[in-house]
């Protein structure tokens, strides 16, 4: 069952019914999902948890919607992987990588669309809708496909050919948009008062975004029942580390874990990095960027929850690191390249920004540390592949692999007694 | 009679501009504002629009072109 009791604004603290709405009518700050957390701490218990699915909706109690109800393709409870090859490299003793690569469309937006399309349907919405770098469109065709709904999704028109197909395949109406994301995104927020839809971001957010609110919990279960030290996240919106946060406060009010102050840090590419920025200016105002990086799926200029990030990052004793387009690509290979997980461009930003989180002493070398991987690197392999090694071309003949091998390596290896 | 919520982020140089009193003067459009933080170098006030569509697409143009970022009231929603 849900213990969700109603929405609040984050600013002013007025509170609403569980409607499908997402601003404070009175001074348009964002609404949140409160939950009953007195009945939840008589009810809900660790052996509760573990009796449930082997998804996200093992933690329904947890979440603005019951698991009965749920449109579900299989999301959560991804691998908690221990990254020893990677820690050693980067000078880390208990490095954990959350590899969200492996949810049915690829990305850790399954979790907060299965929520969002769950409440749509409670709201008898017939049409999905969302503005999306990609990851989400994904995601919202392939559950709109699931529910038995229309979809429509608008994405960047220069979105990598792999986001494009990954989304048409399901058979959306796919609307590639002549403009940024910040502009699909204003486009978006226009026809969401035209047109009655379900925007999962817009006027589903507030269900929608709980779900991210899941990697915590499932981190604290994987790491039997404890928090971790330390959590390295993408930055976008700072929706999903803020919600990472809250989902590790909730594990402790609700006595599944011992409190521990998690510090909990940031990751954005050098060419959008308005959140890096203000945290370097030691300010909770952001200035918004145009961005310009290869990690599109973090391009986002002007971030919404930025100042519920940095509030967080402060609270929390983490801190903020922006990395190159380079060193995004050196974080996919170190990544895929010890620890056999291919991640997309904002998996590199995490890899990347760890690395230099731990030179630059952010990072203790003792901390139980989980790196969040939110996106599989099939998706954007036009970030990586003019930097790969091209396959050696060969005949089909022993010497000619032999003349080949040693032309790349310097020497053959040795041969069977 | 349309309304459009938005937020205005001014760069430095557009403090002092009163931009929204222009806006309200030449494009005839009621500005309601509910919140905003502004200092002697940055600010950003969230509001509401209400007037005809059309002069609200022709004042949100010139608040554009003044050098004034303008979002929805949400800002960017969420990463993805």
């Amino acid at each position: 069952m849900s213990f969700a009791k109603n929405l609040r604004c984050r600013e002013c603290g007025r509170v609403y019914p569980l409607d499908p709405m997402h601003v404070c009518e009175f001074c348009f700050g964002p609404l949140e999902v409160f939950y009953d957390y007195e009945a939840l701490r008589r009810t809900l218990t660790r052996e509760r948890i573990e009796r449930g699915p082997p998804t996200m909706w093992r933690y329904a109690d947890l979440l603005p919607c019951a698991a009965e109800t749920a449109v579900d393709i299989g999301t959560g409870f991804t691998p908690l992987v221990r990254a020893a090859r990677l820690g050693r490299l980067l000078g880390l003793e208990r490095l954990y990588v959350k590899n969200d690569c492996q949810n049915p469309t690829w990305s850790f937006k399954d979790r907060v669309v299965s929520l969002a399309v769950t409440k749509a349907k409670e709201f008898e919405f017939d049409t999905l809708a969302c503005a999306s770098t990609g990851n989400l469109a994904n995601s919202v065709a392939a559950h709109a496909a699931r529910a038995g709904l229309d979809a429509v999704v608008f994405v960047p028109a220069d979105l990598e050919q792999g986001k494009l197909i990954g989304s048409a395949v399901y058979g959306p109406t796919l609307v590639a948009v002549d403009g940024s994301y910040d502009e699909v995104n204003r486009l978006c927020s226009e026809l969401s008062d035209k047109y009655p839809w379900a925007f999962v971001n817009i006027n589903m957010r507030p269900y929608y975004a709980e779900g991210s609110k899941t990697l915590a919990y499932e981190v604290c279960e994987q790491l039997g029942w404890q928090a971790p030290d330390h959590c390295i996240v993408p930055l976008a919106s700072g929706s999903l580390y803020t919600k990472i946060y809250k989902g590790l406060k909730e594990m402790a009010w609700l006595g599944l874990v011992e409190w521990r102050r998690t510090r909990m840090s940031g990751a954005q590419a050098l060419g959008c990095s308005p959140i890096v920025e203000a945290w370097e200016r030691q300010s909770f105002d952001i200035k918004p960027q145009k961005p310009n990086t290869i990690a599109k799926s973090l391009a986002i200029g002007n971030p919404a929850d930025g100042y519920f990030a940095l509030k967080a990052m402060t609270q929390s004793g983490g801190h903020a690191v922006a990395v190159s387009d380079d060193e995004v690509v050196e974080g996919i290979r170190l990544l895929a390249e010890t620890e056999g997980i291919f991640a997309e461009t904002a998996g590199g930003v995490v890899v990347a920004g760890l690395r230099r989180l731990v030179q630059e002493g952010h990072v203790d070398p003792e901390e139980l540390v989980v790196a969040f991987i939110t996106g599989a690197g099939l998706k954007t392999q036009e970030a990586v592949a003019p930097r790969l090694q091209p396959a050696l071309a060969v005949q089909p003949t022993i010497a000619s692999f032999e003349e080949a091998l040693s032309e790349r390596t310097g020497a053959l290896p040795a041969t069977r007694k | 009679m349309a309304k459009q919520r938005v937020k205005f982020t001014f760069p430095q140089e557009m403090i002092k501009e009163p931009v929204i009193w222009r806006l309200g003067r030449d494009f005839n459009l009621v500005t309601n504002i509910r919140r905003a933080d502004v200092t002697e170098d940055r600010g950003w006030v969230v509001l509401e629009l209400e007037g005809e569509m059309d002069e609200i697409e022709r004042g949100v143009q010139w608040v554009v072109e003044q050098g004034v970022r303008v979002d929805p009231v949400a800002g960017d929603i969420v990463e993805g």
